[in-house]
């Protein structure tokens, strides 16, 4: 086992830890993947992410990082081919924003929505909703929004394209509506039939199984 | 580059419009600093940040350039002959982000909501969470300073930057709870690196006074108890 090895460790659900290997595969970097169950997490797991004890890990030169954007950063920094981030500096900043704004609005939202029902539900799907709008805004034009290629931006909001409809399904609501984000739904369609992104995706069954799990825990109903 | 060309729009108490002003001292940019109105807020600052509307913004040229670590990143991307602000090699970055990212999604949120906790009980566990942080930021400082004065090393980086701004509001904290949040005990390394920050060239002049804060800090306060109904 040489100290250029590459392990991710990761759960087959994990959004995050499918932006990770997005990244990977584009670059065509080999890596091992180590399968957390993240209901009984590993030893090893809590050693080399003490501060959050959650997936996916990175593990690179016997180094561990932890939390995907940072991951994202430090592959696309240590790999050089198929670049990711932008070259020019107000672009980048300009990606940045937009993962941080998806992340923070987005994303926090859509994981209420599938959690929660009635009113706290409908807030958090109109929060979800409005946050895809200005998304919508961003994509419009653009095959990807890294441009002609698939780019950090498209890797850090990919998990739109697959996760968003299955926690639709979990817990009955609609946020990604056709009619109102065409530009998304262009983009979606573009992402997810590009082969390095198709070919690494989970298990659709086994991720709606994980999470009627998780919304059974807290809304039992 | 001509003053006029880089402008910050900020506020004087906010630790992130800070966070902006280091990184421009510390590539000896000359911006010229505008001080947020608020109440209303400027047209500048809705036409220039219409996502969240709050400061700091970066204007280069024109363009605006919002949220205080991505405006850091971007100082040291276009001023690349500067002092260097991100460490060079990629697993020192990914620590520095990675710690900048803990201390705005989780440490500075707990510190910020001790001042409005509700009761004792709720305060005190506020309060011990802030410390556990502390002690997880001090093994950071060893780790990543290697002995030197910094988090950075020899210089200060991103990472002193990240947490640095917040000195001002964690003293203003200590003030008003009459708890000593960074003590000589637990966290010796962070005291003796914020006396080294809060000295800095780059940082002096653009830390606010602590009794400033506390000042405004008892009038957010106030107002907030003020519009809030009993």
């Amino acid at each position: 086992m040489g100290s250029e090895d590459v392990k991710l460790f990761n759960f087959h659900a994990s959004p995050f830890g499918q932006r990770v290997i997005w990244a990977l595969k584009l670059k065509g970097v080999d890596y091992e993947c180590i399968e957390e169950d993240i209901f009984n997490k590993s030893n090893l797991l809590l050693e080399l992410n003490p501060v959050h004890k959650k997936v996916p890990v990175l593990v690179h030169r016997n180094k561990p990082i932890a939390e995907s954007l940072v991951i994202l950063e430090y592959i696309d920094e240590t790999w050089k081919q198929y670049p990711l981030m932008p070259q020019n500096p107000y672009q980048r900043a300009h990606a940045r924003f937009w993962a941080n704004f998806a992340e923070q609005k987005l994303l926090v939202a859509a994981r209420i929505a599938r959690l929660s029902s009635g009113e706290e539900q409908g807030k958090a799907v109109n929060e979800a909703r409005e946050a895809m709008e200005k998304i919508e805004e961003e994509i419009k034009g653009k095959k990807f929004f890294g441009g002609d290629k698939i780019g950090y931006l498209d890797i850090v909001i990919g998990w739109i394209s697959y996760w968003i409809p299955v926690w639709e399904e979990v817990a009955s609501m609609k946020i990604l509506d056709p009619l109102k984000f065409p530009a998304i739904n262009a983009w979606i369609t573009n992402f997810l039939s590009h082969p390095t992104i198709n070919d690494t995706l989970p298990q659709r069954d086994k991720m709606v199984v994980y999470y009627h799990s998780r919304r059974k825990e807290v809304s039992p109903s | 580059m001509t003053k006029s060309e880089v402008k910050l729009l900020g506020a004087w108490p906010s630790p992130f419009v800070m966070r902006a002003r280091i990184a421009l001292n510390i590539k000896s940019v000359s911006y010229e600093f505008l001080e947020e109105t608020f109440q209303p807020k400027s047209p500048l600052l809705l036409d220039s940040n219409p996502v969240y509307k709050k400061v700091p913004v970066l204007i280069n040229q024109d363009k605006p350039i919002c949220e205080s670590l991505i405006i850091v990143q971007y100082v040291d991307d276009v001023w690349s002959s500067g002092p260097s602000i991100l460490p060079s090699e990629p697993y020192d970055r990914a620590i520095a982000r990675f710690w900048a990212t803990y201390l705005d999604d989780k440490w500075y949120p707990t510190l910020r909501s001790v001042r409005g906790a509700k009761g004792e009980d709720d305060r005190k566990k506020l309060i011990t969470e802030v410390g556990e942080g502390l002690t997880l930021l001090e093994d950071a400082l060893n780790k990543t300073s290697r002995g030197k004065d910094f988090f950075g090393g020899d210089q200060i980086g991103y990472l002193d930057i990240a947490f640095g701004c917040f000195l001002g509001w964690l003293r203003v904290t200590e003030s008003l709870t009459g708890v000593k949040l960074l003590d000589q005990v637990k966290t010796p390394c962070l005291v003796k690196w914020a006396e080294r920050f809060c000295a800095h060239g780059a940082v002096k002049d653009v830390m606010p006074q602590t009794e400033k804060l506390v000042e405004f800090a008892k009038m957010l306060m106030a107002k907030m108890a003020a519009s809030t109904p009993n």
